[in-house]
């Protein structure tokens, strides 16, 4: 294993963060910390409590993976297309580097800055709504599965992607309705009984779930469904970018 | 002398059917400079992405310092340094971060001492705390460079390292160059350059339509290939040839004040003397000779149309 190189993408990768650091931190947070404020101080005190939490409470582990997703997202595909873009990915593909110590580099700095950001958001909003977690274990192992996932289909994306348009269909065309849809702001019995059945073909319905339960030890899926859900989805990410990297797809000629 | 780099018929054809190259075979010997001259698409780059990774080869197999380019890329890439043809650098990154990054990418432990002496040989010192797009066309070459030479690698791959560079500039780098090949290093570029070739490579190898036309040293290649031309002045003007000279298939220049005749310098009879002679007996008198070598240009050029 080539641990020098890991390093040196991880590093590389995280200092792109630091050189950004209000796309990287400021922007996620103040938009999240806005939610908190509008949903959660202004309107949430208007609505009754949901499973047995206020209204601002309730949107804290929805808009956090909200959050969360769109990160390891947009983190890892830009990181790895940015070099595509400017030609230096070149000097990645030349180095005596494998496929998986090239994914640790940019996923491992991908999912560090989603979760930095996610810790971030977690201490925000405990100034705007009462923030109570049941299983913190839990919760920081959904968190962490969950930048690693993202990163991972992220990372896919990237790798997949010609130009920036495409870059950015995924997380603003299909991720981010699935996570205002997939019961981020609202349980899922609130929705007629029809669109509850087609939300249970969101997948983000279970991640967010699967959080909630972390949070207040109540959701509308079985915790023991969510979990298997996201580990389900990490494999079929860590098979896509296998396939896709070892055939140099995007990458090699 | 060993060779450093074994390719053994070695066929790229892309995904549109483009074939890039056809069959090369070429052993690179070490610490030589070899030059590797083509026209554009020639096949030039491609041959080096394979050797160097970043190309997957459709046949053929490459070995560098006895290890194959595919089952042991490892230990082949770890001796390869590469410079790419285009300016292909991060922008926003500051230089001696961004050498030191790919000291890392080849396995090695930081070595800043290393990385200051290698800014230093190629005058980037002063500008080690400067991002990218702060320098000039010139240095970010030099950044590729030192990028390439921080793992300190045994072979050196320069894609068109003159490409856009003035020409004080192109003169530095070749003293670069040549300063590396006597630290051990082992060179290969690829220029359009005839110039280039000349003045710093040992050999040359003549690529086009992704075949090997010929490889030799630079001298013999033109000694071998070149003709020689003997420019004979007269002091009075022909209006044409005697028929004694016919078969000597001169040409007859500035207006009938001039001949040229054209030898093979490696033979051993040029038919200067008998020239000579037979002109002094048709009457014609010598105001003046010189002889001309033709050049590396010369020779590239009509083995390219030829090909």
């Amino acid at each position: 294993m080539n641990f020098y190189a890991i390093r040196a993408i991880y590093f590389h990768e995280m200092d792109r963060m630091r050189r950004t650091i209000g796309q990287s931190i400021l922007s996620p947070v103040i938009s999240t910390s806005l939610y908190f404020i509008v949903f959660g101080s202004v309107i949430g005190s208007m609505i009754p409590e949901l499973d047995g939490v206020s209204y601002g409470s309730f949107i804290v582990p929805g808009l956090l993976m909200l959050t969360l997703l769109t990160q390891s997202i947009s983190n890892s595909a830009f990181g790895i297309f940015f070099p595509k873009f400017t030609g230096s990915i070149y000097e990645v593909l030349a180095a005596p580097v494998s496929s998986l110590e090239i994914i640790i580099g940019f996923v491992g700095a991908s999912a560090s800055k989603s979760l930095i950001v996610g810790i971030i958001i977690l201490f925000t909003a405990s100034f705007f709504v009462e923030l109570q977690i049941q299983y913190p274990l839990l919760m920081l192992f959904l968190l962490i599965l969950t930048c690693l996932t993202f990163s991972l289909f992220g990372f896919l994306i990237g790798l997949l992607s010609n130009n920036f348009e495409q870059l950015q269909v995924v997380p603003l065309i299909i991720i981010t309705p699935l996570v205002f849809l997939g019961g981020s702001l609202y349980t899922i019995e609130m929705l007629p009984e029809f669109w509850q059945k087609v939300s249970y073909f969101n997948p983000v319905v279970y991640l967010i779930n699967g959080m909630r339960w972390s949070f207040y030890g109540a959701s509308d899926i079985n915790i023991f469904i969510s979990v298997v859900s996201l580990v389900g989805f990490l494999v079929a990410c860590i098979v896509g970018v296998a396939i896709v990297i070892s055939k140099g797809y995007g990458i090699k000629n | 002398m060993q060779n450093i780099v074994s390719i053994k018929k070695l066929s790229k054809i892309y995904d549109n059917n483009f074939q890039a190259l056809n069959n090369i075979t070429l052993d690179i010997k070490k610490n030589e400079i070899i030059a590797l001259l083509g026209p554009n698409g020639a096949g030039k780059t491609t041959m080096i992405s394979i050797i160097c990774g970043i190309v997957i080869p459709t046949s053929g197999s490459v070995t560098v310092d006895n290890f194959d380019i595919i089952k042991d890329y490892r230990r082949t890439r770890s001796r390869i340094g590469l410079v790419p043809q285009e300016l292909s650098l991060e922008q926003f990154e500051y230089v001696f971060n961004n050498v030191s990054y790919t000291r890392g990418l080849y396995g090695k432990a930081p070595n800043p001492s290393l990385i200051e002496k290698i800014l230093k040989d190629l005058s980037l010192w002063d500008k080690r705390n400067s991002r990218i797009n702060e320098l000039s066309g010139g240095m970010k070459r030099r950044v590729l460079i030192a990028k390439a030479l921080s793992h300190e690698p045994s072979v050196l791959f320069l894609d068109e390292p003159s490409a856009g560079v003035d020409v004080e500039l192109r003169q530095e780098m070749w003293q670069v160059i040549k300063d590396l090949r006597n630290s051990g290093v082992t060179i290969i570029l690829t220029t359009h350059y005839i110039e280039e070739a000349e003045a710093i490579a040992d050999r040359v190898a003549v690529i086009n339509k992704g075949e090997l036309l010929v490889v030799d040293n630079t001298s013999d290649l033109v000694q071998s290939m070149g003709q020689k031309t003997l420019l004979i002045e007269l002091q009075e003007a022909v209006q044409a040839l005697p028929p004694k000279l016919e078969s000597y298939n001169l040409t007859v220049l500035n207006n009938g004040l001039s001949i040229s005749y054209n030898y093979d310098s490696s033979s051993k009879q040029t038919g200067i003397t008998s020239l000579l002679q037979d002109m002094k007996e048709a009457g014609l008198k010598l105001k003046d000779l010189k002889t001309e070598q033709s050049s590396l240009e010369n020779i590239f050029v009509e083995l390219v149309r030829e090909n």
